[in-house]
């Protein structure tokens, strides 16, 4: 797994007080790791201020899994 | 110093990107007692949190949810008990999402109730449960945006709650005012904060004030901060009913610079 990867694990495990092995690609936020609605948008907020990168509505909308993130820091930092 | 010696409470901290968070350490800046309030278990968690990372372990938190008048009531008794209250800064807002999208022609009867109470008469009911509780010229601020005066896309209700709570700034200022107590209202920039996320498309209204407003740039909260400390101090002892700009200009564009516009078919 990359650098990346990690660092975004890390992120989601500190804001959702989840662990690294929960945070499978598939595993979603508020179904599997759970998230309320406030803390995937905190979530998003904290991924944009650790990677230095804007994700505006139309794109967070569908950061849902551990997965997405990673993908879309990947593709965009 | 000039907050020194002054204490009063700070309603809305939801994490360190809050405009209240700015102002709340603005006011610890300059020396006063500051108490926060948080609304359910949820937001008291990320102020606990706030509180462990900057290492602070003098501040009050009191719960107060403002669409229930008896947190309202406790929260100034039990502030009241600990001497007078020489400010309160009013960080609060609320509309669902689904409001703050699309045409305001479709604003739900619940939705716009629930924006008036959450987002404007808290200020209202705030100011009478404090009343009793305020030192000879105490100040009320609260926090408002462009929304109000001018036609925001995708504001929607929240304009018309913020224009409830500028014009609630003014009635009340003239109620409180023979007895010293100033009220006003800072209408700042847009910031990336969690409330503001739930406006839709909220991270361009950042990109255009960047790109309009006469100074460039979007707001900090330290800036806000500090223009709300100044409300909160003596320095701004005559003034009151008024809503105080902090928007790097943005409010006084009517043309900007034409670079700035691409309107190319």
């Amino acid at each position: 797994m990359s650098s990346t990867a990690d660092k975004v694990i890390e992120v989601i495990c500190e804001k959702l007080s989840v662990t690294a092995d929960q945070c499978l690609p598939e595993a979603k936020f508020i179904d599997d790791l759970g998230a309320d609605s406030l803390d995937t948008v905190e979530l998003v907020m904290e991924l944009e201020e650790q990677f230095n990168v804007t994700i505006p509505d139309e794109v967070s909308e569908n950061i849902l899994t551990v997965g997405d993130a990673i993908k879309f820091v990947e593709e965009n930092a | 110093m000039l907050m020194k010696g002054k204490k009063g409470v700070i309603l809305g901290v939801a994490n360190h990107r809050s405009i209240a968070w700015g102002i709340f350490e603005s006011l610890r800046n300059q020396g006063a007692d500051v108490t926060l309030t948080y609304m359910n278990d949820r937001m008291k968690d990320g102020v606990e949190k706030l509180f462990k990372k900057f290492d602070i372990n003098d501040v009050d938190l009191l719960e107060c949810d403002v669409t229930n008048q008896e947190t309202i009531d406790s929260t100034f008794k039990a502030l009241g008990e600990k001497g007078d209250i020489d400010f309160v800064v009013h960080c609060l807002a609320f509309a669902d999402k689904s409001e703050l999208e699309g045409e305001f022609l479709n604003t739900s009867r619940e939705g716009y109730a629930m924006a008036g109470e959450v987002s404007s008469f808290s200020l209202v009911a705030i100011a009478k449960a404090a009343k009793d509780h305020l030192s000879e010229n105490a100040s009320i601020v609260s926090l408002t945006y462009l929304g109000s005066e001018r036609i925001c896309t995708n504001y929607n209700v929240m304009g018309v709650a913020k224009a409830g709570l500028e014009c609630s700034t003014r009635y009340l200022a003239n109620d409180l005012g023979p007895k010293g107590v100033r009220v006003n209202s800072i209408s700042a920039g847009p910031v990336n904060t969690l409330a503001a996320r739930g406006i839709s498309g909220f991270t361009k209204m950042l990109t255009i004030q960047e790109k309009i407003s006469p100074l460039r740039r979007v707001n900090t909260i330290e800036e806000i901060g500090d223009a709300a400390m100044f409300l909160c101090s003596d320095l701004s002892r005559g003034i009151t009913s008024e809503v105080i700009h902090v928007d790097c200009g943005f409010s006084n564009v009517g043309v900007g610079p034409m670079e700035a516009y691409n309107l190319e078919k």
